[in-house]
């Protein structure tokens, strides 16, 4: 008999089978990830995701025996019954009756698993990559963080780093000493030849010397400044990982609560792309009619407002906020502006002015959905006239909610591959 | 050895839930010497302590200890973790494998009362039930599994490099579905080790290749639908192994798709007997960690404490649930098996006069040599058809249901008294006869001749159809084959219909 322990073995022997399955439904996952983006919150997303996938699509098949014809069980603990009764047929899959069902988690219609967050991110955004990715220029330094950089001669005592030093110290006593102890010991074996009555003069001459040697060694002192040494730190600057992004609504009356839904789930994603590539995200909401005033989450999506639409107001609602808060080269500025294409006749010259003169030079990325099934308007044709002229402007137009992940996805399509992705059919 | 019975002063091997290394050795060496004493016959046993992430990770590969990579595997440790982690399932307490040597899983979470539960009833229940039941001997090879399975594994990976992962997917689907049916009821297999394995394998890629060339070196004719009943069928007899004929005889399949085949067909038949011996494996285990166990406590190596733990979880294990009951999930082998194996001994040494009247060849005999018998030449089917006493069928108040799709309701047609008794008993067995649980399906013939389909029979009994998965398994039969298949219902009067091709000519689908 021996004993293994293997507690300390691999424990994911399963990991490559999990990918595999993984792999395999990679498309039912994607539909359920895909169905389940408007039930999240915008900023709720530390969250590992469930998953259900139609069980039918998993099942193993096997030859097996049907439900009907004439068949004979056995059950324990009769109670009642004696042979010849008749029992009323128990409805399919109630009680003790009734078949079992064919396999773990097959009994249901649908099989659920979690994913984690980063395997839910990684499915939802694959292929996908952020455009103008740069780190801001680090004209103004803004962040330093504070490395170890070895040791250094010369510091301020807090940072004496002891071991080191003592090792330098203990290093030089024995070098300076080596000589002296080596020479001591020949004197004393010198001395200890000649008789101090009989040689009395080079008697006291050797003791002399010797104590004079010790006299030495005893001053080498045990530490000095030289042995010292100091931690040695530098800063590093660091580039900056913070992003805003910037939600741009149009909530007057002609917005309706669905069109709202949609805008929200093209929010949710873009939320959690930009968090995947940045440490912290900040978002504002900006919702506007004909007077542009930022809100919070809630009020952003579920407040109800009516009257006209002016679209520059939002614009330049952003703009001040970008001056007051978050200054373009400290932050990675994305805005992401939904409308359903109304506006003001004359303030779609302006809006293009806005974004063409100022705005679009500190932003990342801007990109514009229209959700309408109309004919594209005013706003629509000015903004056309930006996609060409910037590359961070991008613009698409939504019809239903099965357009918003294909779109999405048509903004950040990654530019090597991007011919391979066409859009999911209804 | 054995401790002096006589005056039981007790010498506790530990107190208290902590194990160790050496306290498990402890255990193991003196339930070595009691199960020794009962003349419990073993494979040499090598004990592994896992955590319970890799108890999960043992589940999902079906108790295989290496297995190749599939996705299903993937779906199902992915279904149990789930259950685990919301706390709908608790986890077993061991695994074992039949192998030389024998290999259980002792659980880390485990207290010292279950590692010694556990190294009774895995290695010394199961491992004497491996080596001793006629089914393993017949079936299994200990010695050669884990080589084989290390073999698979390794040839699985390079085919995935050679022809990429989907296609050797798709072909381990397939094989998979129809895995149950490459078995050879009737032959005995040779077991052979990895090494002339790994030589045979090349050999019999270009042989077999040959041969089926052989077999097919006549151009197909025009298709003649009216073929003369004279001539020859091919197969000659019908085939059970469905495995074993695609195998041998598919008539475009490369040779690593036939090395495939026979991978799983290989695996199936390693399972085959646990398939067919769960309740008796099951029960003489659990058996044998009883009596064990309490002849620990007798011999005073044990507390108390221990022993009401003991007994705790060993009555959890053999509940059987009544049929209204909530619990219920059918008969728990556990159960059956456990009175079984109890009631023969029973029926051993304290006899009733109705025992003598239904088993007289083993009343008053010694009970060791009597279960021992039992244990080397049963399987489930004959075990109770043997067995069960009307005292059991009493104890479990079994009775019999009768569902005829054609009536309204359900009969009761049997029950616990004189006059049911042998139908219980009759009714039970079949309940564990493979050929009355799985569909019986053979490959009936191939048209040799013309458009090279193979044809299949199944055979129906009690007017049961078939699940509605069939056609699914159908069509990856048609994969593997790479001619049309058809098959063929024959109720009990002998008449025909089809119930599923592939190719469907309807809906031109690939």
């Amino acid at each position: 008999m021996q004993i293994i322990d293997r507690r300390l073995n691999q424990k994911n022997k399963s990991t490559v089978n999990r990918q595999r399955f993984i792999r395999r439904y990679r498309s039912q996952i994607k539909k359920s990830i895909a169905d389940r983006i408007s039930q999240r919150g915008v900023t709720d997303i530390d969250k590992s995701e469930g998953i259900s996938i139609p069980s039918k699509d998993i099942s193993e098949p096997t030859f097996r025996h049907g439900n009907g014809g004439k068949k004979q069980h056995i059950y324990p603990g009769n109670k009642e019954f004696t042979a010849g009764d008749k029992i009323q047929r128990p409805p399919p899959q109630a009680g003790g009756k009734g078949r079992r069902a064919s396999d773990k988690g097959e009994g249901n219609d649908e099989f659920s698993f979690q994913i984690s967050s980063e395997e839910y991110m990684n499915i939802l955004f694959e292929d996908l990559e952020l455009p103008n990715l740069k780190k801001n220029k680090l004209k103004k330094l803004v962040n330093y963080k504070t490395i170890r950089s070895g040791f250094n001669t010369d510091g301020v005592p807090s940072n004496i780093d002891i071991v080191r030093s003592l090792k330098g110290s203990m290093a030089r006593r024995i070098a300076i000493q080596l000589p002296l102890k080596k020479k001591l010991k020949k004197v004393q074996a010198e001395l200890a030849l000649i008789d101090e009555k009989i040689e009395p003069l080079p008697y006291s001459k050797l003791t002399e010397e010797i104590s004079a040697l010790k006299k030495r060694i005893k001053r080498i002192p045990y530490i000095d400044t030289f042995d010292l040494r100091y931690k040695n730190f530098t800063k590093l600057p660091q580039p900056t990982t913070n992003a805003v992004m910037f939600c741009l609504m149009d909530v007057s009356g002609s917005m309706d609560q669905q069109t709202k839904e949609m805008a929200k789930r093209f929010y949710i994603l873009l939320y959690l792309f930009l968090k995947r590539s940045y440490k912290d995200v900040e978002v504002v909401f900006i919702r506007h009619h004909t007077q542009a005033k930022e809100v919070d989450e809630n009020e952003f999506f579920y407040s109800q407002e009516t009257g006209g639409t002016i679209v520059s107001s939002a614009l330049k609602l952003m703009q001040e906020i970008i001056q007051d808060r978050y200054n373009p080269t400290d932050w990675n500025i994305y805005a992401a502006q939904a409308s359903d294409g109304d506006n003001w006749n004359d303030d779609s010259d302006y809006c293009h002015k806005l974004l063409n003169e100022s705005i679009l030079s500190q932003v990342r990325y801007y990109t514009y959905v229209e959700i309408t099934d109309r004919e594209p308007q005013n706003l629509w044709h000015q903004y056309q006239s930006l996609v060409n002229s910037h590359d961070n402007f991008a613009m698409q137009k939504i019809e239903t909610q099965n357009d918003i992940y294909p779109v999405f996805r048509d903004f950040f399509r990654k530019q090597s591959i991007a011919t391979q992705w066409s859009p999911r059919s209804a | 050895m054995g401790a002096k019975a006589k005056n039981i002063k007790k010498q506790l091997i530990s107190d208290g839930p902590e194990w160790s290394h050496d306290l498990i050795g402890k255990y193991y060496k003196i339930i070595a010497e009691i199960a020794d004493d009962f003349g419990l016959d073993t494979y040499p046993n090598q004990l592994e302590i896992i955590s319970a992430e890799q108890m999960l990770d043992a589940y999902a590969s079906v108790g295989m200890p290496i297995g190749y990579n599939h996705w299903s595997f993937g779906k199902h440790f992915i279904s149990n973790e789930q259950s685990y982690r919301r706390g709908r399932m608790g986890l077993a307490y061991e695994i074992v494998i039949n192998s030389s040597p024998c290999i259980a899983y002792l659980m880390e979470e485990n207290n010292m009362m279950m590692q010694a539960l556990v190294i009774a009833h895995a290695c010394f229940g199961h491992n004497s039930f491996f080596k001793g039941n006629y089914l393993f001997k017949t079936w299994t090879d200990a010695e050669a599994i884990i080589d084989y399975l290390i073999f698979a594994k390794n040839y699985i990976n390079e085919c995935e490099q050679l022809y990429g992962i989907d296609e050797v997917e798709s072909i381990l689907d397939s094989c998979h579905a129809l895995m149950n049916h490459g078995v050879d009821r009737y032959k005995r297999p040779y077991p052979i080790s990895m090494r002339e394995e790994k030589q045979r394998q090349k050999d019999r890629e270009e042989y077999l290749q040959s041969q089926v060339n052989e077999l097919w070196n006549t151009i197909p004719n025009k298709s003649n639908p009216d073929k003369d009943e004279s001539e020859p069928r091919f197969p000659s007899e019908p085939q059970e192994n469905i495995l074993y004929f695609v195998e041998k005889n598919a008539p475009v399949m490369p040779p690593w798709q036939r090395e495939i085949v026979r991978i799983v067909r290989k695996i199936g038949q390693y399972f085959y007997p646990q398939r067919q011996t769960q309740v008796m494996n099951e029960g003489w285990a659990t058996f044998w960690h009883y009596t064990i166990l309490n002849e620990l406590y007798d011999r005073g190596y044990t507390s108390d404490g221990f022993m009401i733990e003991f007994l705790q979880s060993h009555t959890n294990v053999v509940t059987q649930p009544d049929f209204d009951s909530p619990y219920f999930n059918g008969i728990n082998p556990y159960a059956l098996g456990f009175n079984m194996m109890t009631d023969i001994r029973r029926i051993c040494e304290n006899p009733t006069a109705e025992d003598k009247h239904w088993f007289p060849e083993i009343a008053d005999t010694p009970w060791q040599e009597t279960l021992t018998f039992a244990m080397k030449n049963f399987k489930d089917e004959s075990f109770i058809a043997q067995y069960l006493s009307p005292k059991l069928i009493r104890d479990f108040k079994f009775f019999s249901i009768k569902d005829d799709e054609k009536e309204k309701e359900l009969e009761v047609t049997a029950i616990h008294n004189d006059s049911g008794y042998q139908k219980i008993r009759r009714k039970l067995s079949e309940q564990y006869n493979l050929s009355m649980t799985e569909p019986n399906i053979e490959i009936y013939k191939v048209d040799l001749k013309g458009d090279r389909s193979l044809t299949l029979h199944h055979k129906k009994t009690n007017n049961i159809n078939l699940a509605d998965t069939t056609n699914e398994v159908v069509k990856h039969l048609h994969k593997l084959w790479g001619f049309p298949v058809k098959l063929m219902s024959i109720d009990e009067q002998g008449e025909k219909t089809e119930i599923a091709i592939c190719p469907d000519h309807q809906s031109d689908k690939k």
